[in-house]
């Protein structure tokens, strides 16, 4: 159920993620050391333009792909199809990128 | 080398597409015999009654491909002993398709897919003019020689999920033979094909499970002509938004 | 068995991989995000929250996230090379590369988390 848009869509957010995500789990890897506490995340996030900007571009390429993946595993495994499968696709979209970017002005604002 | 058994076991699936199951028949072994021949022999042999579909025996014309212990194959040549568990063999119609009788399937969907995916030649040419010379070692070519030995067995359709969970998605062998005709430079027409596939049950579904290339009989290699047909749609839908 | 025999084979191991990751990842995105924006409504919530992972058995759980991650990563470049450049010969060799890569990363993670 991917015309060529959506399959577009799909790659290039994910091109764009790839060096964000090997970017978050390094930061991941460095930071789990010692335990994390909310004061060191924050240290780290607050005022940044940077991580804005990263976790930003990161919310909206992972809202679009993640729901243009569900939408071809709801298709293949459920059969929706037509004008409920679009719904859920943009829902599903549009759910993630409000709950990501809220939490992204939390921990950078 | 251990004796073969007298008798192979054979589980034939016996029904029609309102539903049926899996029917016991005592075979003879051979020496050398294909699953066609297993099928052949009871139906000559036990039950007129069954039904199947084959032509050339010989893997040429593509007409007698069926599941055979879960795996979609060409029965005529496939012998018995590549596949026999213990001396069990379960036979069964294709996957992915509607089935008419026992064996048979309908391959109507199959077909159509190939008209949809615009799989006709669009000629540069009429036959007043001379014909086109054909260098065989020319790159487009070259791509193109590597999908035309399909003999339509709808083999790979059958081994595809993306087919089982999208009807609409117009599966390996119909891309594959778009994928040709894309580079026959004699072809007029390739934009229609890239357009043909590029809808929602076109290449961009495909997930590159790999089934197709891995059971197609004559080792063609469908995931990859798709890959192209993604490669080339795709460059062409950055061209047109530049 | 017999019924999905048809499946066996690495590359259709790597697609329900990559399938099966993704559709766990997009599960625990809302949960990553509501947790981070705790910071926000509830601060003291949050750190709460942290101390609370500081047992071996989320750590172990936050590995498998890590891993489920990194596959994904590397499956789906995998895809996009196999779709976007010249044909490569060895499909299953890249395959089990990324799977062995997201263990390299998701392993790296577990030891400086421990």
């Amino acid at each position: 159920m991917l015309d060529i848009r959506l399959y577009m869509l799909q790659r290039i957010t994910a091109l764009i993620m790839a060096p964000l995500t090997l970017g978050h789990i390094a930061v991941m890897i460095y930071a789990v050391q010692g335990g994390i506490s909310a004061e060191e995340i924050l240290s780290r996030t607050q005022g940044s333009v940077f991580w804005f900007l990263f976790y930003g571009c990161f919310v909206v390429a992972v809202s679009l792909h993640g729901a243009i993946g569900l939408r071809v595993v709801v298709h293949e495994t459920f059969g929706v199809i037509g004008k409920t499968l679009s719904w859920f696709t943009w829902l599903v979209a549009a759910g993630l990128m409000a709950l990501g970017l809220y939490a992204v002005f939390a921990v950078t604002l | 080398m251990t004796e073969s058994p007298e008798n192979l076991s054979i589980a034939v699936w016996r029904g029609d597409d309102s539903g049926g199951g899996y029917e016991q028949f005592d075979v003879p072994a051979r020496q050398n015999q294909t699953v066609l021949d297993v099928v052949s022999w009871i139906q000559q042999h036990t039950d007129p009654s069954l039904t199947y579909r084959f032509a050339c025996r010989v893997g040429m014309c593509g007409s007698c491909a069926m599941m055979v212990n879960g795996e979609p194959r060409w029965t005529c040549r496939t012998h018995v002993k590549t596949v026999l568990k213990g001396n069990r063999l379960e036979v069964g119609p294709l996957r992915n398709l509607p089935v008419i009788k026992d064996l048979a399937t309908d391959m109507d969907p199959f077909f159509d897919k190939w008209v949809a995916s615009e799989g006709a030649h669009h000629p540069t040419r009429t036959r007043h003019d001379p014909i086109a010379p054909v260098d065989p070692t020319e790159g487009n070519r070259v791509e193109a020689n590597e999908g035309i030995e399909c003999i339509n067995c709808a083999v790979c359709y059958s081994a595809c999920d993306t087919v089982t969970g999208n009807p609409d998605y117009l599966g390996p062998a119909a891309l594959q033979r778009a994928w040709t005709l894309f580079n026959d430079t004699k072809d007029a027409n390739r934009g229609a094909i890239l357009d043909a596939v590029s809808g929602s049950g076109g290449c961009h579904n495909c997930h590159s499970q790999g089934s197709c290339s891995h059971y197609c009989p004559n080792e063609l290699n469908p995931m990859k002509a798709i890959a192209g047909l993604k490669r080339a749609s795709a460059t062409r839908f950055f061209r047109r938004s530049s | 068995m017999i019924r999905h025999a048809h499946r066996s084979h690495g590359l259709w191991l790597a697609f329900i991989l990559h399938r099966l990751s993704g559709v766990a990842l997009a599960l625990f995105l809302p949960v990553h995000f509501y947790v981070l924006s705790l910071a926000l409504t509830e601060p003291a919530r949050l750190d709460g929250f942290l101390n609370w992972t500081d047992r071996p058995l989320v750590k172990a759980a936050e590995f498998g996230l890590v891993f489920l991650l990194a596959v994904h990563i590397f499956g789906g470049l995998r895809l996009m090379a196999l779709e976007f450049l010249p044909w490569p010969s060895r499909q299953k060799s890249f395959a089990a590369g990324a799977v062995a890569l997201a263990l390299f990363l998701s392993g790296g993670f577990l030891l400086s988390a421990m």
